[in-house]
């Protein structure tokens, strides 16, 4: 891999990638941009015509060019304009996301142009999801977001992020530094599709608190080829009760680089967490981590890594790791990495499937994670993306 | 009639690594008949379905006619699709694949015939779970049966169709078993049982070791596999008989006395 733009470390060179990009007009009406762009963000989880969703933000490049929020109890907006709205959102900015953490934190600092704002207010069951979609139509462009999302105490909320490279871009940097905070007795499920263009560099830093008896589900997918993505989300529990679930569910086709993992750090009694990944590597290199770390006693939390290596090439590193504190904890890890059963392939064929449909049924099988607090709607899309996921690929 | 044979297996001979599994079988199933192998532990019966099936890790030599074609170098789904079914004793676990999309990428019947079997099966609340996840051992020859009907295959080979299932499930999968053979049909208007029986009539090949199944559907031809070869034809009731009475031992006796004639 002579031409990965990073080293070992996962540093990249980030002067090939261009600041400045054009102004986009505002879109009144999601649902009159291009047909093609319109398909992009379907697969992406996010719905042009904002059908059963709550609102939606669409940021192309640098630009905020809709976003409008359809239900009282939860607003919408750009993240600098929440900023100058709620006095630069010092409770919260910078917070959960340390600014000097990383050379990719400090770049979104020093470089930030817009990201999300979006916040339940307390109480509220936002029944259909607020949609935010990240799009990327100029060669070589470094998008530089700050998302911030706030689910208010005893607020129930649903966020779906879609982000997406139009058809002409091939190579670009994507810096997205997002906090969450899950108040008493929240729920937040985010739930992530990433669709990219191949030789993009990805670098997401997410930082989430949730406070006692708080809920905060990720669901990340990732099944078009990334050449670059590292990505590493923290959940610290910080109330008694409260509870964090990751599910990621990722392929990494040829040239594909994939460090992906989550970490939970439970602070407090009775704090419950899961992290759940499916990897699939076709010729592509996947690290797939997880870290739970249990301080006190009580604490409950599982961990599970199960990847399907296809080919020579590539690799899967799956790292799982625990680490308990207190007595009177339970954590535990269960990992796997290995090749699709013969036995299994020769079964479905007994049936009368042909070899490669045996093997892409049993691939879309191990990809379809039964995802808890995942819409209805979108677990169907789910599942028609994993369908229609190129069995070329696989 | 000799025309009447649909699978003839000549002079099989079977390896599993170096070992020599199947030594020179010979074996003639007829349109419509069913045959029950028995044979005691590692007599080679499941390694004999398996090579039928052209599952990978077995050396095949000698020739498997099925309709007249030689079908011992085909793949796995060119077999099944020619119209070969298998029930598998232990059938692997498919995580994420729904019974109901496996079946429904799987049958050559329409869609409400599904619900149908998998209704009369106790099975309607599997469709929508993966494919014998979880299953329990009568759960799992339910769901094969209800994709081996659906499936429709003109033989269908049975391995040990009883093993793992208790009391209460037997009763329902030789049912079963025997409507997949086309063994109990119903009339109705326009046909008569006797038409019904000539049109839906298929071949099987069942494989048991204690034989409970017998009691459940009809056989027609029983065999013993001893050592890698058929010892025997004949009634499969008498057979099965003598196996409970005596033990293999005393088709084992037989078997060499045989063996000596063809030495000699």
């Amino acid at each position: 891999m002579s031409d990965h733009n990073s080293n070992s470390r996962g540093e990249l060179d980030l002067s090939v990638y261009r600041e400045e990009a054009p102004e986009h007009a505002e879109l009144e009406d999601l649902s009159r941009i291009p047909a093609d762009e319109q398909r992009l963000l379907r697969m992406t989880g996010v719905d042009p015509e904002g059908k059963e969703r709550s609102g939606s933000f669409f940021q192309k490049d640098h630009s905020v060019v809709h976003c409008r929020s359809q239900f009282d109890g939860a607003e919408i907006l750009s993240a600098s304009v929440a900023r100058d709205k709620y006095e630069g959102l010092t409770e919260y900015w910078g917070k959960a996301v340390p600014v000097g953490k990383d050379v990719y934190t400090k770049r979104a600092e020093e470089h930030q142009e817009h990201g999300y704002f979006i916040r339940s207010l307390p109480g509220a069951k936002v029944h259909y999801p607020l949609q935010a979609c990240l799009y990327l139509t100029e060669d070589k462009l470094a998008q530089d977001v700050h998302n911030i999302i706030i689910a208010e105490e005893g607020s129930t909320l649903n966020v779906i992020t879609g982000c997406a490279t139009s058809p002409q871009v091939r190579s670009g940097l994507h810096v997205g530094v997002s906090e969450f905070y899950v108040k008493k007795g929240a729920t937040l499920s985010f739930t992530m599709i990433h669709n990219w263009a191949e030789d993009m560099a990805v670098r997401p830093r997410t930082g989430i608190v949730v406070e006692e008896g708080g809920t905060f589900i990720s669901n990340y997918i990732c099944l078009m080829p990334a050449k670059d993505l590292q990505m590493y989300p923290t959940a610290t529990l910080v109330g008694e009760g409260a509870v964090a679930t990751f599910n990621s569910v990722l392929l990494a086709s040829p040239g594909s680089y994939m460090d992906v993992g989550a970490r939970v750090i439970l602070k407090e009694k009775g704090c419950r967490a899961e992290i759940i990944s499916r990897t699939v590597s076709t010729g592509g290199s996947i690290i797939a981590r997880g870290d739970l770390v249990g301080e006190k006693p009580g604490i409950r939390a599982h961990l599970e890594c199960k990847g399907l290596l296809l080919s020579d090439e590539g690799f899967i590193h799956a790292i799982p790791e625990l680490k308990g504190k207190a007595a009177n904890l339970e954590m535990s890890h269960e990992a796997a990495v290995g090749k699709i059963a013969r036995e299994k392939v020769e079964f479905l064929m007994a049936r009368g499937l042909s070899e490669d449909e045996a093997t892409s049924l049993i691939i879309k099988g191990f990809l379809s994670l039964d995802i808890v607090g995942l819409p209805e709607e979108l677990k169907a899309e789910l599942d028609r993306m994993i369908q229609e996921t190129d069995a070329e690929a696989m | 009639m000799e025309s009447d044979v649909i699978f003839d297996i000549r002079d099989l001979h079977v390896w599993v690594s170096d070992r020599e599994i199947l030594r020179g079988l010979n074996l003639q199933i007829k349109q419509g008949e069913v045959h029950a192998i028995f044979g005691p532990n590692g007599s080679g019966k499941t390694t004999f379905l398996n090579a039928m099936m052209g599952f990978t890790g077995y050396r095949v030599e000698g020739e498997i006619l099925f309709h007249g074609r030689d079908i011992s170098r085909l793949p796995v789904d060119e077999r099944a699709r020619l119209g070969i079914g298998l029930s598998f004793q232990r059938p692997p676990a498919i995580a994420g694949v729904k019974l109901r999309s496996l079946i429904e990428t799987s049958s050559k019947k329409d869609g409400d015939l599904l619900d149908k079997y998998a209704e009369r099966l106790n099975l309607t609340g599997f469709l929508d779970r993966d494919v014998n996840v979880g299953f329990s051992g009568g759960e799992i020859k339910r769901a094969e049966l209800l994709q081996l009907i659906l499936q429709d295959p003109d033989i269908i080979f049975l391995d040990e169709p009883e093993s793992g299932v208790d009391l209460e499930n037997i009763a329902l999968i030789g049912e079963f078993t025997n409507e997949l053979l086309g063994r109990s049909p119903h009339p109705n208007g326009e046909r008569t049982i006797k038409d019904l029986y000539r049109e839906k009539r298929k071949s099987g090949l069942v494989i048991t070791h204690t034989g409970h199944i017998l009691d459940y559907i009809d056989v027609d031809v029983g065999h013993v596999l001893m050592e890698g070869r058929i010892g025997c034809d004949g009634n499969p009731r008498e057979m099965l008989g003598t196996i409970r009475d005596y033990g293999f031992n005393e088709c084992y006796r037989c078997f060499l006395r045989e063996e000596e004639d063809v030495r000699s």
